[in-house]
């Protein structure tokens, strides 16, 4: 057992974009803050959404709330995250077998939301976005685009950081410390030393852990009563669409194509699960058909698109308290203060919302931490002060290599860090994302990088055509210079290739499996990873 | 189900698997650090392009255009065509002087031979090559190919066009701007050759540049217009009696069947297989027994066949391999593959000189090993380069064949009597 000497203000559980922003948001107003999270960064839904920045459109019938907070956080990520944003725009198309009224309603309804929506001719549209669905009868101009939020969380965890916030991957709450009805502290497994017990003690602990926030809050005595909405997406080879394309209809499922980065997404089903399988989310074949046959409404040209792989993640909904059955679940932010609703003190949770709206939940959750701490002067920054990397880039990238150009499409102002003095720093490690050696090596240095999969959050390293047939060697290979620790990233090789044919798996047809059995040759067959006996996530 | 069973990707930069082989065969990716490579350039771009065409490089300049990388790739991706392409799609600047100058091989030619013993001499003059070097950028070791003070199509319309009326088969003959401008001789050897298999030979009703040099120089528009007055002849040849329409070069044998659909979008399935190389179709000839060849006894030669890239990218080696061994005197060694480095205009640039040398320095090193009578094969190009750079004199396989041909004997025996 070891416990950490530093006492805290807040422990925030939780390393997706909640948690980071609420550790970014405690740091900015000047608390002593640590992050735990059981995994590495984004393990959760953060990692498995649609990357689309919602203008609210999508809620302005059903959701006006939601609808509202989207629209203006919108506007807000898009100063403060310019590097993580793609300003696509995005349009809401009716097809012959949909009701064009229904558009009319939409207008309406967002603009009561806020939301600047323009009906333009189906030609315009197509001429703004030539692989939408010719046949459509109607278009509506919103203002939608892509975020990354792997590099949003990522750029959350940096600036608090450095402000002063303490960050603890692999590391799992298996308990609190309590003095009766008040949290103190939590008690932890270090996964990365054989499940170490580790103990910390704070004034507030804040509960920011997505849908396993029902866990903790149930490990802590109270409940928040949440339900498993599993979102199932696959991901295409490249770019289809430039533009967001949304169906104008009822939200529905697979109406969304999302253009990010190299690849485009299509998502989501909604489907309730069961909470014992939150941390094994497969995308069944029935799913793969879903999202295809409706994918295709929007873009027909997704039919001969070659599909890279499917995942599926699972929204945190919650129940309001005054709606126990569940039945009207709202995309809104929900934030608990369980001192005044079930007389336990010392634990905040922060749940409900959505991506979009992380930055608000996190205000919302630092806000009633001040409150606790009596420290309701501080005021909230993050409406304003740009993540580090999204500050404005005065740089010329005309005759830069397609790397440079690349690397800093993901690390924004920061790729000036990366070293490219020499041609080995430029040689690319993932030839498909064009990512090399000095940003691995930049990543491994800065970002809390300890083994491959973590690599891949924070460069892409691995998630292009090939699926990491070509890099996961030579990352391994930069690794292991650092920690010359051989045998634990030849295991982390094996940990990569099977995490990606388990997205793969899915789709596994045509290039796809030719491409999957050609990596298993190379790295079961050629390399002998075969002979490896099976590895858990990294822990 | 039946949706997956269905999405199959159509896009062609989808179907490499990134092995990397065609990287491993790129003539250029050892040799120039700065060019990307066929996989980078290619595939891998093009899915970064889609993106955002602010991910084009300029150094995609440095492909040859070779198309090894496609000769290796297991899946079919034509990665050549797609550098190609994104070259020809997203290059910013206009092509240079120099390189329409190069580029403009029909127009230098109509203009040079019309005073040719003066261009030649000029060209061939110190100065003139220095000013050439250090103004335009055309490296001052190349040595023009000399003009023809008679083209080929004068000498075809005055003293071969009217026996050719005594032939029941006929073929066209595309003899592309070298053999009209700068070698005829290689024309007449076709004419003799075919004339003495029994076949007569018409020529195009109207000819232009193949357009390889305008394709490489970016000059879209007017390869585009040639090779649609190209392709309307050839239609026209076919529909009134020709059985194929055949090149002595190589080059623009694959530019008409390959690049004119890949790279200029000008269908061409309905004619594509009926025009070949003037080897291959005597070879198939030869093969079915329609013609008969017969050779001097006294012709003896040791000769070292190379392979031109776009030779192999056709898959026609065989063809001129299996006709030059049917020579009885010839010892013939087939060299290792190997691109000679010139790639058509490639190598008259400046910048690319070097390149071009180290890229065909293996080649050279194993012509002198071999050390053979003469060279042959199929390209104009690589015999610039390889005349240039081993001293050796280079023939194309059909005037090789004419010239150990004994003429009257393979007369009689394909029925023809004087």
């Amino acid at each position: 057992m070891r416990k950490l000497d530093k006492h805290y203000d807040v422990i925030v559980i939780g390393g997706g974009a909640t948690g980071a922003g609420t550790a970014r948001d405690c740091a900015l107003r000047g608390l002593k803050v640590l992050l735990v999270e059981r995994f590495d960064f984004t393990h959760g839904a953060t990692g498995r959404n649609h990357g689309l920045l919602h203008s609210g459109a999508r809620y302005a019938v059903t959701d006006k709330e939601s609808a509202t907070e989207c629209i203006k956080e919108n506007m807000i990520l898009r100063r403060i995250a310019a590097n993580c944003v793609e300003e696509t725009g995005g349009l809401f198309i009716t097809l012959p077998e949909d009701d064009l009224a229904y558009q009319q309603t939409f207008v309406d309804s967002c603009l009561a939301a806020g939301i600047s929506a323009e009906a333009i001719d189906p030609d315009l549209a197509r001429r703004l976005e030539p692989s939408v669905n010719p046949s459509l009868i109607g278009a509506v101009r919103v203002p939608d685009g892509a975020i990354d939020p792997f590099r949003l969380t990522m750029a959350n965890i940096s600036d608090a950081r450095s402000h002063g916030a303490d960050i603890l991957t692999y590391h799992e709450v298996t308990g609190y410390i309590r003095t009766g009805q008040r949290v103190e502290g939590v008690v932890m497994a270090d996964h990365r030393n054989g499940g170490e017990e580790v103990r910390a003690t704070a004034d507030v602990v804040v509960n920011a852990a997505g849908i396993w926030g029902h866990l903790l809050a149930e490990m802590a005595g109270v409940s928040v009563k949440m339900f498993p909405a599993k979102g199932a997406l696959l991901v295409f080879g490249h770019r289809v669409n430039n533009i967001v394309i949304n169906r104008c209809r009822k939200p529905a499922n697979a109406d969304i194509l999302v253009p990010g980065d190299t690849v485009c997404v299509i998502g989501t089903t909604s489907d309730r699960v069961p909470f014992d399988s939150v941390d094994r989310m497969e995308v069944t074949p029935d799913e793969v058909d879903v999202l295809l046959r409706e994918g295709v409404m929007l873009a027909p040209s997704l039919a001969t698109t070659r599909i890279l792989r499917a995942y599926a993640g699972v929204r945190p909904l919650v129940a309001s308290d005054d709606d126990p059955s569940g039945r009207s679940i709202s995309r809104g932010i929900v934030c608990l203060d369980h001192a005044t609703r079930d007389g336990l003190e010392g634990f905040v949770t922060i749940t409900g919302g959505k991506l979009m709206t992380y930055r608000l939940m996190a205000e919302w959750a630092t806000d009633t931490v001040c409150r606790k701490l009596g420290r309701d002067g501080l005021k909230c920054q993050t409406a304003e002060l740009p993540l580090p990397g999204s500050e404005p880039d005065t740089r010329d990238f005309s005759s830069a290599s397609a790397g440079a150009k690349a690397s800093a499409g993901r690390h924004g102002t920061l790729s000036a860090r990366i070293p490219a003095d020499n041609p080995a720093d430029k040689a690319l490690v993932c030839e498909c994302e064009e990512v090399s050696v000095g940003e691995i090596e930049y990543a491994i240095d800065n970002l809390n990088v300890d083994n491959l999969l973590n690599l891949r959050r924070r460069t892409r390293l691995g998630m292009g055509t090939c699926q990491g047939q070509l890099c996961i060697c030579r990352a391994a290979a930069l690794l292991e210079k650092r920690d010359n620790c051989a045998s634990r990233h030849l295991r982390g090789i094996a940990q990569f290739v099977n995490e990606r044919w388990k997205g793969m798996r899915p789709v596994a047809w045509g290039d796809n499996v030719a491409e999957a059995q050609f990596t298993a040759w190379m790295y079961g067959g050629v390399a002998g990873l075969d002979n490896l006996p099976p590895a858990d996530e990294m822990k | 189900m039946d949706l997956q069973n269905e999405n199959i990707s159509s896009h062609n930069f989808e179907q490499c698997l990134k092995c990397t082989i065609c990287t491993a065969y790129c003539p250029v990716t050892p040799i120039n650090p700065r060019y990307p490579g066929p996989k980078q350039a290619g595939p891998d771009g093009e899915r970064y392009r889609l993106k955002n065409p602010e991910f084009f490089d300029e150094a995609f300049k440095y492909c040859l255009n070779c198309k090894r990388c496609e000769v290796a790739c297991p899946s079919g991706v034509r990665i050549g065509d797609m550098i190609l392409s994104a070259r020809l799609t997203y290059t910013k600047s206009k092509p240079s002087l120099r390189d329409t100058m190069l580029a403009e091989t029909d127009m230098m030619g109509s203009l040079a031979t019309v005073c040719a013993p003066v261009v030649n001499a000029a060209l061939a003059m110190k100065p003139v090559k220095l000013v050439m070097d250090r103004t335009l950028g055309i490296d001052g070791h190349r040595q023009f190919p000399k003009y023809t003070s008679t083209r080929f199509v004068t000498w075809f319309n005055r003293s071969a066009r009217q026996e050719q009326s005594k032939f029941k088969r006929r073929v066209s003959y595309f003899h592309g701007c070298y053999v009209n401008y700068n070698y005829p001789a290689l024309g007449r050897a076709f004419v003799g050759l075919f004339n003495a298999a029994g076949i007569g030979v018409d020529l195009l009703d109207r000819e232009k540049c193949c357009g390889v040099a305008k394709i490489s120089n970016r000059l879209i528009a007017e390869a585009t217009r040639d090779a649609k007055i190209n392709l309307e002849s050839i239609r026209k040849a076919l529909a009134t009696g020709s059985e194929a329409v055949v090149a002595t070069s190589s080059t623009c044998c694959f530019t008409m069947r390959d690049e004119y659909p890949h790279i200029l979008g000008l269908k061409n399935d309905d004619i594509r297989s009926s025009v070949t190389l003037a080897v291959a179709h005597l070879a198939r000839l030869v093969e079915s027994g329609e013609v008969k060849l017969v050779f001097r006894d006294d012709y003896r030669r040791r000769i070292a066949y190379h392979t031109p890239c776009h030779m192999e990218r056709m898959g026609l080696t065989q063809y001129s391999v299996d006709m030059l061994s049917m020579i009885p005197g010839v010892e013939l060694v087939v060299l290792d593959s190997n691109c000679c480095g010139i790639a058509g205009t490639y190598g008259f640039k400046k910048e690319n000189y070097e390149t071009s040398q180290a890229i065909g320095a293996p080649l050279f090193n194993q012509i002198g090993r071999v050390s053979p009578d003469f060279v042959a094969t199929d390209c104009e190009t690589c015999k610039w380069q390889i005349e240039m750079s081993t001293g050796l004199k280079v023939k194309n396989p059909v005037e090789i064949l004419f010239e150990a041909l004994d003429v009257d004997a393979t007369r009689r025996a394909n029925g023809l009597h004087d």
